[in-house]
């Protein structure tokens, strides 16, 4: 047989051009799919790990905390807040009108039981920790807390009242196990 | 409309082409980039070697956000990506497993280059830059299998690193150097790490060299003769990225299987015990890929030859362009060379074989026959047959060949569809 056979033989061989898209497609498809799949799996590494997963709940007893006291605890590698209000600052935290808040929020939707005030420790300007919490501490003009970084000013509700940050204190998800205990997350 | 943007779209390539020809360079080396029309499926293997480094690397980062480097915590950190991390025994496992794969890969491919003579003229540093490849890899397979901590990653190292104590006068301060102290601890786990990220860069780089040799010449094929006419040639896509892609499917469901089915397989149980200095396992292998040098070092009753002679056993691959001087590349045209290469490719496995065995009896006997025979292969066999063999009348054109062995030897199939 030689070279000039074989041409000859190629020309009578009809492509079937069917077949050959669904070649095409199917092997395409399956590497786009097994692709997919893999990257995802490869990818779904980086979120958190059931270790770090495991250590969202922590669980708080009050006892300790004297009225107008504060604690600051870590929850998911963040500082939690937790006051225990005075009347006078639950009345402040009541007092200003909801309507003229920057981020409007009644003191009630914010706390289970007035006399504790529970928020995430973390400014929501660009997530400094505000001061407040120490005897000495700058409490700002409305007697909360105070945002060293950019001068945000939250009061005794932990709410926005004056300075860049666009948000209130963040509430965290908790609840009151017993009447001295409380498990946030 | 649909005119002006393909129109549209041809011109923003070409304005990106003319400024960097990106485009011209991927059409010339994967899309028309001529290749031997009779390649067989051993020349798979490079781009295999190349998906398994990307593989690699890109598994090696997600572990390497995971794992600490440090004596204290580096094994719990291991176990930690195994139950914690989400699918981190996957990244693991195909890590651990993708060692042994590109290990496999890789000395096929050797393998290949020595059954058809790919190290001759004009391929010599092609073949040299190869051998570097090889160089790196051992580096960074051995430092990675120190990371995990175990007993095996620890008493490797030690061992490994002791080697170079055989030389004379600086022996101990080479040792002491790279360990970073007085015994392998803290300080060299922490070196072993960096060094096991910033290698494998450094193999992407000679990568790159090694195509662009290749490049230059285009691939050997298996009658080893030169591509004399465009007939004697195909484009590179479709037909063997096509053809490449059926053989990545081939060795992923390998691949996979190890992963899914038997990860542990290859590995030594003994690396899930946490490393102790005070204790030796009583039976130390290093992986399976090292097992040949291993029994050639320890074919050797000498501490210093010993060692000498595991490095020339790599060593001597820089020399092969010019220890087989025979002008005819294919060992299917050289009777007696065939013959030999058989004999050295069962020879390497037998030497994997006694490294794995412990160093006594009968199994030091054959461990130095084989030694005896690694080296006469390379510097006594090869340099005499270059002188004396005669070959096999050879085939005038690959296109004369590939047609004999199609249809002189058998009837031709009606399936058969022949491209020029």
């Amino acid at each position: 047989m030689s070279e000039k056979d074989l041409k000859d033989k190629d020309l009578s061989d009809p492509v079937d051009e069917e077949k050959r898209d669904f070649l095409f497609i199917t092997t395409a498809g399956l590497a786009v799919a097994g692709g997919a799949v893999t990257a995802f799996s490869l990818i779904d590494t980086m979120n958190p790990a059931k270790d770090v997963l495991a250590l969202s709940t922590t669980e708080v007893d009050l006892t300790p905390i004297e009225e107008g006291q504060s604690l600051t605890v870590m929850w998911r590698g963040k500082p939690i807040f937790i006051r225990h209000r005075t009347s006078e600052e639950i009345r402040s935290a009541n007092d200003a009108s909801v309507s003229e808040l920057k981020h409007m929020a009644s003191d009630e939707s914010r706390v289970k039981n007035p006399k504790w005030l529970v928020v995430v420790g973390v400014c929501t300007h660009l997530g400094c920790v505000p001061l407040g919490q120490k005897v000495g501490d700058n409490k700002g003009e409305f007697g909360g807390w105070f945002c060293p970084c950019h001068g945000s000013h939250y009061d005794t509700s932990g709410r926005i009242r004056k300075g860049p940050a666009p948000l209130n204190l963040e509430v965290p998800p908790y609840d009151f196990v017993s009447d001295e205990i409380i498990k946030i997350g | 409309m649909k005119e002006k943007e393909t129109e549209n779209k041809k011109g923003i390539s070409n304005w990106i082409d003319e400024r960097l020809p990106v485009f011209t360079f991927i059409n010339h080396n994967l899309r028309d980039y001529p290749t031997p029309k009779n390649l067989n499926y051993f020349w798979n293997f490079g781009s295999l070697a190349g998906v398994t480094l990307v593989i690699m690397i890109v598994t090696g980062i997600l572990l390497a956000m995971q794992y600490t480097a440090n004596t204290e915590m580096a094994f719990d950190s291991v176990e930690r990506i195994m139950r914690d991390v989400n699918n981190g025994w996957l990244l693991r496992y195909i890590h651990m497993n993708g060692a042994s794969m590109f290990f496999i890969i890789v000395y096929i491919h050797m393998f290949r280059g020595l059954y058809y003579g790919s190290y001759k003229y004009p391929r010599e540093i092609l073949w040299m830059l190869g051998v570097v490849i090889l160089l790196l890899m051992m580096a960074t397979a051995f430092m990675g299998y120190v990371l995990p901590w175990g007993q095996m990653s620890f008493w490797g190292a030690t061992v490994i690193t002791n080697l170079f104590s055989a030389f004379p006068v600086i022996g101990d301060y080479i040792v002491t150097f790279l360990w970073g102290g007085f015994s392998v601890d803290n300080p060299t786990l922490t070196r072993f790490f960096v060094l096991h990220y910033l290698l494998p860069f450094a193999i992407v780089g000679v990568v790159a060299l090694h195509l662009v040799a290749l490049h230059q010449f285009g691939s050997n094929n298996p009658t080893g003769i030169d591509v004399k006419s465009e007939g004697d040639t195909i484009p590179f896509h479709p037909y063997y990225t096509v053809k490449d892609y059926l053989g990545l499917g081939v060795y992923l469901i390998v691949f996979a299987f190890l992963v899914f089915f038997a990860p542990n397989f290859l590995g030594h149980p003994d690396n899930y015990i946490p490393a102790n200095p005070l204790q030796t396992p009583a039976h130390i292998v290093p992986e399976w890929y090292f097992l040949p040098f291993y029994a050639i070092l320890r074919a050797v009753p000498d501490k210093l030859l010993g060692v000498l002679l595991m490095f020339a056993a790599v060593m001597v691959l820089f020399f092969l362009p010019w220890l087989d001087k025979h002008k005819i590349r294919s060992a299917n045209f050289r009777p007696f060379y065939k013959q030999f290469y058989w004999l050295f490719f069962i020879n390497c496995i037998v030497l994997g074989w006694v490294g794995a065995m412990p160093a006594e009896g009968v199994y030091v006997l054959i461990s130095r026959v084989a030694t005896l025979y690694y080296f006469g292969f390379f510097l006594i066999i090869m340099p005499f047959l270059s002188k004396f063999e005669k070959t096999t009348d050879l085939p005038s054109s690959i296109s004369a060949a590939v047609i004999s062995e199609k249809f002189d030897n058998k009837e031709p199939s009606s399936s058969e569809s022949y491209v020029k």
